[in-house]
């Protein structure tokens, strides 16, 4: 039989310093590790967010996003051409011909960043209806005007109701503030397409087509017909939603992997330390372990004790480390987007994955800085130990 | 009487490096079932190796020693660990309890090796602590009993699986003249009364007129 656990749990509790100093050392690397995936699933989450799977987007097959996108006017022709595509209570075809361009705007805190400014269409309501302004009014379309994201709202100078934007050599006047629900859009400027295309001297060539069909159920023939069409050949329609994930895929990946790197660095801070404590212990208890030992309990019952106790450490340390960075989900932070070259606002995300894998990772580092030590008092022998009092 | 233990042309040696150290010469002795011996004999002679040998925590260099019919000096790693805890009770100089857990868990320890359920294992922990004279005490941690309650929540341990022998090194060595004739008696009564199989090793004469039969060593032999 096993040694029972609450003399791990006593043991626990007996140096509360060491044991104390090494709970804060794995909590703060799980803080970390955690911290990191949760930033990486909120950038995943708020661009997933930001496409819809009703809606079907068209850019350029080289294009890396809409920024490289181009999407020339008799293509949009072609487009308005194929099957399949929702009309609108007026009887308009649910089109979005989009230019997306990027200008330099003053943040609050101080410093120049970038911003999106979407050309959007009039029946851009209809096909986005998750956004909502939220205060002033929506533009007028053959006017200058803009309205601004939330977060654009919050961060950047100069983007409040009433403003003046200048860009391309005009002046844009900010109308209202729009709410997409903390998806990308938040963090864009909206305008009217045709008159951002003036202002830039575009023509009539935008950066991507958004649409939405008529029943989803068409995808796959309104995908045929887009394909087989010769004069669509340099460009693919991708549901929306799908795109935008894959916008997302790059920045996550990076901040993964740099924020692992950086994790699996600072853990080995914790499994020494952990393993420090546990040599401690061992150390300490010599004659407890002799004579458990004496009275019968097995050289694996000891080992499983020390590392029951060092796992005990690394849990109470997950736990507490994974409290700390769902505190993290009520703070918003903003990033440069590789997907758009632009700042896109997010939440960190906490996601059951993340609590798993991070308890994975805490485990972990409690087995490798309790085994070393577990085995030591496993191989005490009896009659040296019992002599250490 | 029969002979409970066996000790047969045990020799025992340790190594330091390369250096061979002799601790016991090839020494042979008996003990008789309800025996209590005393083992006595100056600093390195070699009477605490014996009743590690016959404890079964250490192994001999050479020879046999034979428990209740058992050869223990054969018993694997494993094997020998489970005769320990069905065969030997422990009284150590120091008390060796453990800290962290209160008298009543102290004594239930060695019971977590047998297969008794909860209750049975309170019952005959309750026995042995209330045998002691500690059955007020069940729930007091170590440091909060003096060297001699200490002593007698470890004999109360020793006691709890009804072993078939008892060894106790030094068992009155960290204690005070009174607590000391306390465990003295505590002892004598469990070899007269229970029948218990004791030995024990001892530097002090007044411990040792307490057993039936007193054996000395002096570097290695058994004089």
């Amino acid at each position: 039989m096993k040694i029972p656990f609450k003399y791990t749990l006593k043991n626990f509790g007996s140096r509360k310093l060491t044991t104390g100093i090494t709970l804060i050392g794995i909590s703060l690397v799980v803080f970390v590790f955690a911290a990191i995936l949760m930033m990486a699933y909120g950038v995943q989450k708020t661009l997933i967010a930001t496409g819809s799977k009703e809606n079907v987007i068209v850019i350029r097959k080289a294009a890396n996003g809409e920024i490289s996108s181009l999407v020339e006017g008799e293509v949009q022709d072609v487009i308005r051409t194929l099957p399949n595509i929702a009309t609108n209570s007026d009887g308009k075809q649910m089109i979005s011909n989009e230019p997306v361009v990027i200008i330099n705007l003053e943040r609050e805190k101080g410093g120049m960043s970038n911003v999106t400014v979407r050309g959007v269409g009039q029946v851009i309501q209809e096909l986005r209806p998750q956004v909502k302004i939220i205060e002033g009014r929506m533009f007028n379309f053959g006017v200058k005007e803009l309205i601004a994201g939330r977060s654009i709202n919050e961060r950047f100078k100069g983007a409040k109701i009433g403003d003046i934007v200048k860009f391309a050599g005009d002046d844009w006047k900010i109308v209202g503030t729009f709410d997409s629900g903390g998806s990308g859009f938040d963090s864009e400027m909206w305008g009217d397409a045709d008159q951002l295309l003036s202002s830039f001297n575009r023509g009539n060539t935008v950066s991507s087509v958004t649409l939405r069909l008529d029943n989803m159920s068409n995808w796959e023939s309104f995908k045929r017909a887009f394909d087989v069409d010769k004069r669509l050949k340099q460009h693919e329609p991708k549901i929306e939603q799908k795109f935008f994930e894959e916008q997302s895929e790059a920045m996550a990946t990076f901040i993964r992997i740099l924020g692992i790197f950086i994790t699996i660095i600072f853990s080995f801070g914790a499994i020494i330390g952990a393993m420090i404590t546990m040599y401690a212990a061992v150390a300490n208890r010599t004659v407890e372990i002799g004579t458990l030992r004496a009275l019968g309990f097995k050289r694996r019952s000891i080992l499983f004790a020390f590392m029951a106790e060092s796992l005990l450490i690394s849990v109470i340390g997950w736990l507490v480390g994974i409290i700390l960075a769902s505190l993290l989900s009520f703070f918003k932070v903003s990033t440069l987007n590789f997907g758009s070259f632009s700042e896109l606002e997010f939440s960190f995300a906490l996601e059951p994955s993340i609590i798993v894998s991070s308890l994975i990772f805490a485990v972990v580092m409690g087995i490798l800085g309790g085994f070393l030590p577990a085995v030591r008092a496993a191989r005490l022998n009896i009659v040296k130990a019992l002599r250490a009092a | 009487m029969s002979a409970i233990i066996s000790v047969q042309n045990v020799s025992k040696s340790y190594w330091r490096d390369s250096l061979e150290i002799p601790v016991l010469n090839n020494i042979s002795i008996e003990v008789q079932e309800g025996d209590f011996l005393a083992l006595m004999g100056p600093s390195g002679s070699g009477k605490t190796t014996l009743l590690n040998l016959i404890a079964g925590i250490d192994k001999p260099s050479k020879g046999n020693v034979i428990v209740a019919g058992t050869d223990i000096s054969k018993l694997g790693e494993s094997a020998l660990a489970k005769w320990r805890a069905n065969s030997v009770g422990f009284i150590f100089q120091f008390y060796n309890l453990i800290p962290v857990l209160t008298a009543f868990e102290n004594v239930e320890l060695p019971l977590l090796l047998t297969k008794l359920s909860k209750s049975q294992r309170k019952k005959q922990v309750e026995t042995a602590l209330t045998l002691v004279g500690l059955g007020e005490r069940m729930y007091h941690y170590p440091k909060q009993l003096s060297g001699g309650q200490e002593q007698r929540v470890a004999i109360a341990r020793a006691i709890v699986t009804d072993p078939v022998i008892l060894v106790a090194d030094e068992p009155t060595g960290d204690l005070d003249k009174n607590s000391a004739s306390e465990i003295l008696t505590l002892m004598e009564r469990l070899n007269s009364e229970f029948k218990k199989t004791i030995i024990m090793v001892t530097h002090d004469p007044h411990a040792a007129e307490k057993a039936k039969q007193i054996r000395h060593l002096e570097k290695g032999d058994l004089v």
